[in-house]
């Protein structure tokens, strides 16, 4: 793996000064990215089933340059092709999601799944190790089995630090269609994992058996209308999760009430505007991603033009709407023919719940700042990373005269896309997976 | 004679030294034994060296797979001796800490035990001055594997501590009670009862309860649905007058609870409840509790509730036990016979035969009769089985006849169920059912069924078939069945189909033993012999299984005389097979 070491300084809000810490030019395409909680961790996943984990370097070290850094702190293959034989298909090896736990020890947790299988690996240091053996001298020479004159007791010396990604549980055979979300419950001991038309709940401990919470599939699969694209459990409240649909709406559904969840408590979705009606409409309002706030009192959603902020407790409609590419609009039927449309945007919050970022196309990603409604592109790239350069917002002509410094839409290149970004849980540290390139952000501490 | 020990080396401590090494090799199944016979290491290193040196390593091995630390924390339960006896017992607990920590629950469980285990083996000086700082460290650890552990000890070492030890024990306790994470909580909530045990009963009333409040309103309805289990406990300890004023208002809340689990939890633990809070809040409380447990929104409760009802009826106090049931409970019963979910209806079914011995004759004839009829009729299998495989309960009370009406139509449907499994499972009742009906009504109606399954197109049928009729000839004798069965079963030796011909020998094996020798050796033995020329390999060797297995009842003559040319005649088959097993069945008839 090549390791760029990039660092610069650019501005991009007036109150921040934003750094690149790092770019990480990884084997695969990267599919999924997530902070632990502590932020400690930055965990990867991509096309070819491998998880790469980085670890921020920690404070006192002497190297001051490199305080703050990330770097590999683990990487392992996660899942491998398959061949599903019953159903004759091929099984992706492409890590979809992971999710951390909850530290529970000083070994790190998370699960990693790919369409169809979810796994939980330990990830733990090692730095001691067993020396002397009974059989064997120093050189590792077989002794005379008859000439033991005494037994040793190995003892265990001190050695370089090792870390090991071990598999600790498998939950597999429990979906049907592709997993799209899994989610660790506030309880710490159940997590839920989506597909297309289900949601199961998993006990961490058990693998042989889930249950069965939410199940769209119609009777008849020609009368299926909707898909679930996204599920997420409650940051707090363990009896709450919601899901969100390719129609748009978001179901906020309460364990306690039944063991099915069929029926949902709570159903948000923001009426139609019939003005702008099209073909595209429905395309266009499938939600590819949605995201609770750290506090448990609003969500976000992303489609494929905006990002909305909903307050849990109104349904009729969001309370923020932040346009993230409109100057898309008049292109949707270009987008639909290259498939872009059908592109599965991420979305996420920073630490305080008061900033919110997501991405979009030729590499740029936007923020958007709740309290000031301020908004901003930038650029995740290294041809625009010179060193000592500044990072310029960019900016989108959206029709008149382009001026200087502005893209016009027409030479956006629709490949560099950036759909997983990932904000650390306490400070202003972004991750921003751009195809093959992990790239790292930090407000520049002054 | 065992050699000397000297400068040549000692043969004997070759073996220990092989698994001294094996502790840490490669392969986890040789590490595992190794540490399964960590009792042989210890004794041949001798006490002291096992202090200072196994244990230290051991300390440090928690890096290793589960299934190898699960064994290390079960075998230091009993490691006593082997460190010194009871003077250096408190050597253990540095391993039995570290384990205590891990992430895997079944691990860090088994810990806990051992430590419980050997905290009874300190002296009150050593649980002092070693025991209870851990227990301490423990639950005032980072990581919250820890504190769950914690909360398994207090209940061991509390009884044996000084007063003001036992005030910081209390505290911890208290603390771990409002944990941060919602694990310990549960750990807390789930040792809350045995911990209100060993407490004096002030403690109980004055801390215990508050906690025992607290977890019971948790936001969390993972740990409420714990505080159910407390309550019981506590019920317990607490003299009658206490409950209504320290118990019941949780308990109350937890029956009406807005998550469903937490009243699954309640009506799991119905019959417990009811056992520890006395006749009188039964009548008045539990009663109209169980009522809407019985008629809950949410199925699995219903269902868990419809499980306890015999046993919640049995326990009503005699004098006014009747009158409960048939003006408070029978209601809601009739009402769960026609119930949406099937879980409810067959977890009913399994239990709703039991009231009648409760209610007695003319009580079960008019009030629960038509109850069992309708759910002999009902559309999903698993309640026509729970009812049919509860029967017995129905006939001492009024005689099976009175079903038997209903019943038969529902087991040939049972009989002929396209699903196997359900085939399965009415082939297991048939000798009980045989027992009740007599064998008159079961010539006349179920007879042809148990042939019927002998040719079944599922092998797990036709296998289940064949134990059951040797079931049935166990039950009914040997002259029942050399006129019913035997006959039947040898008609099909000549059969065209293989399958059927080799269920002949599958059941001429399992039939031989209860038929006796003369059946065996006049009417079974010929129809094996004449089969070992069939054309198809599968069956001439399972002539070679059955001889075997019938040898030991033929007599002696017949062995020698018609069996041995036949098993020496297949020991020379063309087939492999066919070779082999008449060679084993020569060896183990001694015939070779």
């Amino acid at each position: 793996m090549l390791i760029l070491n990039i660092k610069l300084f650019c501005s991009y809000m007036p109150q921040f000064n934003i750094w690149i810490l790092f770019s990480f030019h990884l084997a695969d395409i990267i599919s999924t990215v997530e902070f632990n909680y502590s932020g400690d961790l930055l965990a990867t996943g991509d096309k070819g089933g491998r998880v790469v984990i980085f670890q921020r370097e920690q404070e006192g070290n002497n190297r001051s340059h490199s305080r703050g850094e990330y770097n590999v702190y683990s990487t392992f293959q996660s899942h491998e092709p398959e061949f599903d034989y019953l159903k004759s298909l091929e099984i992706e090896e492409k890590i979809n999601k992971i999710r951390w736990l909850p530290q529970q020890n000083a070994a790190h947790f998370l699960l990693s799944t790919n369409d169809k299988t979810i796994k939980l690996w330990k990830i733990s240091e090692r730095d001691k190790r067993a020396e002397g053996y009974n059989l064997k001298d120093e050189n590792g020479r077989l002794r005379d089995p008859f000439r033991i004159t005494s037994l040793r007791v190995p003892v265990l010396k001190p050695m370089d630090l090792m870390v090991e990604a071990s598999p600790r549980r498998i939950f597999a055979n429990a979906h049907t269609y592709h997993i799209n979300s899994i989610s660790v419950n506030s309880d710490h001991e159940t997590y839920l994992s989506a597909d297309d038309l289900r949601i199961n709940l998993w006990h961490l401990e058990i693998t042989d058996r889930s249950f069965n919470i939410v199940d769209i599939k119609p009777a008849n699969m020609e009368e299926l209308t909707e898909v679930i694209t996204a599920a997420e459990c409650h940051p707090n409240q363990c009896n709450v999760f919601v899901y969100s649909s390719s129609k748009g709406t978001i179901r906020l559904c309460d364990m306690r009430a039944s063991a099915l969840c069929d029926r949902h408590s709570k159903f948000f979705e923001e009426p139609e505007d019939p003005s702008s009606r099209s073909f595209f409409s429905e395309i266009i309002s499938s939600i590819s991603d949605v995201k609770f706030s750290h506090s448990g009192r609003y969500m976000m959603t992303r489609d494929y033009l905006s990002v909305k902020v909903w307050d849990l407790n109104m349904e009729s409609r969001p309370v923020e709407t932040y346009q993230v590419h409109e100057y898309l609009r008049s292109k949707l039927c270009s987008l639909y023919e290259n498939d872009c449309i059908f592109d599965k945007f991420e979305c996420c919050w920073n630490g305080s719940d008061n900033a919110i970022m997501t991405g979009s196309y030729n590499n740029f990603f936007r923020m958007f700042d709740r309290n000031t409604r301020r908004d901003i592109t930038l650029e995740a790239s290294r041809e625009s990373s010179k060193p000592r350069a500044i990072l310029k917002p960019r900016k989108v002509c959206t029709g008149g005269k382009r001026k200087k410094d502005e893209i016009s839409v027409d030479s956006l290149d629709f490949n560099k896309k950036i759909l997983h970004t990932a904000w650390h849980p306490k400070e202003n540290i972004i991750a921003v997976a751009a195809t093959n390139n992990l790239y790292i952000f930090q407000d520049k501490i002054n | 004679m065992s050699k000397m020990a000297g400068a040549d080396g000692d043969d004997s401590l070759y073996p220990i030294a092989v698994l001294i090494d094996e502790l840490r090799n490669e392969d986890v199944q040789l590490r595992l034994n190794s540490i399964k016979k960590l009792s042989t290491i210890a004794l041949a290193l001798g006490v002291e060296r096992t202090r200072t040196e196994l244990l230290p390593f051991l300390t440090d091995t928690i890096y290793d797979e589960d299934e190898v630390l699960l064994a290390l924390a079960e075998q230091l339960g009993s490691f006593t001796v082997l460190v010194g006896g009871p003077e250096y017992v408190h050597c253990l607990l540095p391993p039995l800490e570290s384990l205590a920590t891990v992430e895997e629950t079944v691990v860090r469980d088994k810990a806990v035990e051992s430590l419980r285990k050997i905290s009874h083996e300190h002296s009150p000086e050593d649980l002092e001055a070693h025991f209870e700082p851990l227990v301490k460290r423990l639950a005032s650890g980072d990581w919250f594997t820890s504190r769950t552990s914690a909360c398994g000890l207090f209940s061991v070492c509390y009884p044996r501590v000084s007063k003001s030890t036992k005030s910081e024990i209390r505290q911890h306790f208290r603390t771990l009670c409002s944990d941060d994470t919602p694990m310990v909580r549960r750990a807390a909530a789930s040792k809350l009862g045995e911990f209100a045990k060993v407490l004096e009963l002030e403690y109980v009333k004055s801390d215990l309860i508050p906690l025992f409040a607290a977890l019971a309103s948790d936001e969390q309805d993972s740990v409420r649905l714990l505080a159910v289990e407390a309550c019981v406990s506590i019920a317990q300890l607490l003299p009658q007058e206490d409950l209504e004023k320290l118990v019941m208002p949780t308990l109350r809340q937890a029956t009406e609870d807005k998550s469903w689990r937490v009243r699954y939890m309640v009506a799991d633990k119905f019959s417990e409840l009811q056992k520890a809070v006395g006749p009188e809040i039964t009548e008045n409380d539990l009663v109209p509790s169980f009522q809407n447990l019985l008629k809950d929104c949410e199925a699995e409760v219903r269902a868990a509730a419809a499980n306890k009802v015999k046993e919640f009826c049995e326990n009503l106090p005699a004098d006014s036990r009747e009158t409960i049931i048939m003006n408070s409970i029978l209601p809601c019963v009739k009402e769960l016979v026609s119930d949406t979910n099937q879980h409810v209806k067959s977890a009913l079914a399994s239990v709703i035969m039991g009231l009648s011995t409760i209610l007695g004759k003319d009580n079960t004839i008019e009030h629960l009769l038509p109850l069992f009829l309708a759910q002999l009729k009902d559309e999903c299998p698993e309640v026509r089985l729970n009812i049919i495989s509860n029967l017995d309960c129905v006939n001492e009370v009024i005689g099976i006849r009175q079903l038997s009406q209903s019943l038969l139509p529902a087991i040939v449907e049972l009989a002929e169920d396209a699903k196997w499994r359900v085939r399965l499972a009415i082939i297991e009742y048939m000798p009980l059912l045989a027992g009740q009906l007599g064998m008159e009504f079961f010539d006349e109606k179920l007879n042809s069924l148990c042939m019927a399954w002998l040719v079944d197109h599922v092998y797990a049928i036709r296998e289940a078939a064949t134990c059951n009729l040797m079931k049935l000839v166990e039950r009914f004798g040997a002259s029942w069945a050399q006129s019913t069965i035997v006959p039947k079963v040898l008609g099909m030796a000549s059969d065209p189909n293989y399958l059927h011909r080799m269920t002949t020998l599958f059941c001429i094996s399992a039939l031989s033993e209860a038929c006796g020798q003369e059946i065996t050796t006049k009417q079974m033995l010929p129809i094996v012999l004449k089969m070992s020329e069939d054309q198809v390999a599968n069956v001439r060797f399972n002539v070679a299984k059955s001889l075997q297995k019938i040898g030991p009842v033929l007599e002696n003559s017949a062995l020698q005389a018609e069996v041995r040319p036949v098993l020496e005649k297949l020991a020379t088959d063309q087939d492999m097979d066919v070779k082999y097993f008449a060679q084993e069945a020569m060896t183990v008839l001694s015939l070779a």
